[in-house]
């Protein structure tokens, strides 16, 4: 059978202030293939694709889709051609209902009146949501969604915008496998209708799961292309990083001590229901659940972030008083939040701003700021971090995903508190970076520091974790031990089924 | 190769646009007029854009975290009525120069610190809070006043805005002091970077301990002290105080803010090139006077500089 190429991309080129983001990148796609596209954060795929949706112009190179060569100035001229993409950082009307943002710009009008058809609206947005056995009101504004329903619904747009290549930045990243294996049913449909999906994801065993070919990209530069059949996850890690990966998780030395942290009863109505557990000194607690389980909401009572109706919460003993989260802060609890862009960074500041705001008092006297500290703590930082970027002074929105979420680590790290409360800390977050990011949480646990770790990524829990407890709809309903832990007894425990 | 050195180009040119923007009008209006680049004129620049100065140097902290003060110009009103009415000669009412000035001060202050605590605590929008408080003073300033001037000052009082010091007006002495404290306090302190944090991402501030709310109100006080102190200087300088004085300041003062490069979106910005955005207001008022230009074609100049200004700034943001 002839596979027809449906879109070429040759040649491109694409530069940014002081960062080469393509240098002449060449990628082919064929009708009906799901395409991986990998590589390290900052290796330039968001940016390729981007450019395919129209969002960013290339510098030079060409688009051929479906046999004419094309020019976007816009995203609405990528979407007129059949390109849609589904964004790793989620862009939708907040203040818009789901049904609202699925058909933004092609909404249902009432005849000739260009009235818009509301009811029609939200049976359309139901019948795209429940392909995608996604069970949420399409009335719902976005701003009431999380991270994880917020993904959904973008995917269930790009279904329905009836195109011939869908690109899917990081499409599971928030979603539990429960999902995951749901969205894969519905790309092997798309698969047989003909539809292309550029595939973008660092999951590596998902990826020799659902695609047909995959090309790896690294510092710009396209390295390979290959069949999934014809290759193995170690020779795409090699390619991707450029040298051999023997070892994923670093070894674990920390040997747990006292009790640090004592959470107790906490509750909210509704959504939490008296929640309790300790952590250790030294100890990385891990806290595993699907979507909805209230793990986010509980780091968040804990960090002062959102009110809790009842619980205590004790370090050491004492009982503390924690109303937000300078309190935590100066109790030494520290949160690097689960969403990056609009919890965790000022993206208009520059990296030393970024790393230096949670810890102003410690360089301030007499209420005027040592720059020459910050700046160099700074600089110690994007060594001990290996943060990829220009310098203290370049700006954070500038950086590639994983870098940023380096800069929030950066900036915990440089408060020294001693519980770490980490929420989905390496989401969206190549390979190599991770690696690194597991090092510096075993670093910190065996400076024993109490690790407090959301993750929905089982190899990370597995593999970083002393002990897990998980969580379902709102209650810890199980605790497990290292040698115990196993992926069905979490997602037994998850899934709110007893042992 | 060209393209780094395009870029490196654009970025000084950001950077630096207003100066060199200050600088090409300044020497376009040296050659069109002989009167422009006198010692005497450049006093009396200097002099007309202080009181404007000090009002635009408060609404920079305002801008820069992403909010507005509509209430300047009514502010700056009341506090020279009350500073005036306690500096009446030979009045019963009359007191010493410093409590006088210390009350038209406070006033602006108290009114700055309800429109902090109506944005920040009660999650007002700074638009509407402000452009009540505006007709509100106003209103105050009008039953203050009955309605009339006061005028007939004691010598203390007409001191600050007709004195000088050293061949320099003291409204100038007491821009730049004020300009002083607004940099350090801006750029240099703990206060200033919470202030940008704010201004960048309220959310982020707040997840990284810093009280947003209390950071909030006091860059509307400071506002309010800023108008407090323009007040009683340009209440001194033009020997009257009026209940209808410095209506449109708040333009001018978000004119100086934005033309010198402080985003209004907030996070971004500072208080130097305010004042060369003040500045830059104040030569182009300044020369079309002595060409005998008339001020309403002032009034379409100085907006399409505004507008200049801002379609810039959107083009810096965008690269």
């Amino acid at each position: 059978m002839i596979m027809k190429t449906i879109l070429s991309m040759n040649h491109i080129c694409k530069q940014f202030p002081g960062v080469k983001a393509l240098d002449d990148v060449s990628l082919e796609i064929t009708e009906g293939e799901v395409h991986a596209l990998v590589g390290e954060n900052g290796a330039g795929k968001s940016t390729l694709m981007k450019i395919l949706a129209g969002i960013y112009r290339l510098d030079s190179g060409e688009l051929i889709l479906d046999g004419e060569t094309v020019k976007f100035n816009a995203s609405i001229d990528a979407l007129q051609h059949g390109v849609a993409m589904v964004h790793q950082e989620l862009m939708p009307l907040m203040d818009m209902t789901i049904a609202e943002n699925i058909f933004l710009g092609r909404e249902p009008v009432i005849g000739k009146s260009g009235i818009v058809n509301r009811k029609q609206m939200v049976q359309d947005a139901k019948v795209f949501l429940d392909k995608l056995n996604v069970d949420i009101d399409p009335r719902k504004r976005m701003r009431d969604l999380n991270v994880a329903q917020m993904q959904l619904v973008e995917i269930a747009k790009a279904i329905s915008c009836k195109a011939k290549i869908i690109i899917m930045d990081e499409p599971t990243s928030a979603i539990t496998k429960k999902e995951c294996d749901n969205l894969f049913v519905q790309i092997n449909e798309l698969r047989k209708n003909k539809v292309s999906i550029i595939y973008i994801s660092h999951k590596l065993e998902e990826i020799f799961e659902i695609c047909d070919r995959i090309t790896v990209l690294r510092d710009g530069k396209k390295i390979s292309v290959s069949e999934i059949e014809k290759t193995d996850v170690n020779r795409i890690i090699t390619e991707m990083v450029g040298r051999e990966m023997d070892m994923i998780f670093p070894e674990g030395t920390a040997v747990p001590g006292a009790t640090l942290l004592e959470v107790k009863n906490i509750a909210i109505k509704g959504l939490l229901h008296s929640i309790s557990f300790h952590v250790r000194h030294g100890e990385i607690l891990g806290i595993a659940g699907l979507m909805g389980a209230g793990r986010t909401e509980l780091a968040e009572c804990i960090f002062g972030l959102r009110k809790r109706d009842s619980g205590d919460i004790i370090k050491e003993g004492n009982l503390l008083n924690i109303q937000k989260p300078i309190d935590a802060i100066k109790n030494g609890l520290v949160l690097v939040p689960e969403d990056r862009k609009s919890t965790g960074l000022n993206l208009i500041a520059n990296v030393e701003d970024n790393i230096s705001v949670a810890n102003l008092d410690n360089y301030t006297k007499y209420g005027l700021i040592d720059q020459r500290g910050i700046r160099n703590s700074c600089n110690d930082m994007i060594k001990k971090l290996n943060i990829k970027t220009t310098g203290y002074g370049q700006i954070v929105d500038n950086l590639s995903g994983g870098n940023q979420q380096k800069i929030v680590f950066g900036k915990w790290l440089l408060t020294d508190g001693d519980v770490i409360i980490l929420d989905d800390p390496t989401r969206g977050i190549d390979v190599y970076a991770k690696y690194e990011i597991y090092t510096i949480i075993q670093e910190l646990a065996k400076r024993g520091k109490a690790i407090i770790m959301i993750s929905s990524e089982m190899p990370e829990i597995i593999g970083l974790c002393d002990r897990v407890i998980v969580m379902c709809e709102g209650k810890v309903t199980g605790e497990i031990g290292k040698e115990e832990l196993s992926q069905e007894r979490i997602m037994r425990y998850a899934s709110g089924i007893a042992t | 190769m060209n393209k780094t050195l395009m870029n490196r180009f654009s970025l000084i040119l950001s950077k630096f646009g207003i100066i060199i923007a200050f600088a090409a009008v300044f020497t376009v209006l040296s050659i069109a007029t002989p009167y422009f680049l006198t010692l005497p004129n450049m006093i009396t620049v200097l002099r007309q854009i202080s009181f404007n100065g000090i009002v635009a140097l408060g609404m920079t902290f305002i801008i820069v975290t992403g909010g507005i003060d509509l209430s300047v110009g009514s502010l700056l009103c009341l506090a020279g009525l009350v500073s005036a009415h306690y500096s009446v000669a030979g009045s019963g009412s009359e007191m010493p120069l410093a409590i006088a000035v210390l009350a038209g001060v406070l006033v602006a202050t108290i009114f700055g610190l309800i429109n902090g605590l109506l944005i920040a605590k009660g999650k007002l929008p700074p638009f509407i809070v402000t452009m009540a408080t505006m007709t509100i003073v106003r209103g105050i300033s009008l039953v203050y006043s009955d309605g009339r001037p006061i005028t007939g000052f004691n010598n203390g009082y007409k001191e600050i805005g007709q004195g000088s010091v050293l061949n320099i007006p003291i409204p100038v002495v007491i821009f730049g002091v004020m300009l002083l404290i607004s940099v350090i306090l801006l750029k240099y302190s703990k206060f200033g970077r919470h202030v940008f944090a704010v201004g960048g991402n309220e959310k982020a501030a707040i997840a990284s301990g810093i009280n947003a709310a209390k950071v909030q109100t006091m860059v509307y006080v400071i506002g309010g002290v800023m108008c407090g102190i323009a007040g009683v200087a340009l209440t001194s300088r033009l020997n009257a105080a009026s209940p209808q004085a410095a209506e449109g300041y708040e333009l001018d003062a978000i004119a100086s803010v934005v033309i010198g490069g402080t985003s209004l979106s907030g996070g971004r910005g500072g208080v130097l090139g305010t004042v060369i955005g003040a500045l830059l207001i104040g030569i182009i008022g300044n020369g079309l006077d002595i060409m005998n230009v008339s001020s309403y074609y002032q009034k379409i100049i100085k907006g399409c500089i505004i507008l200049l200004a801002v379609f810039l700034d959107r083009k810096n943001i965008k690269s």
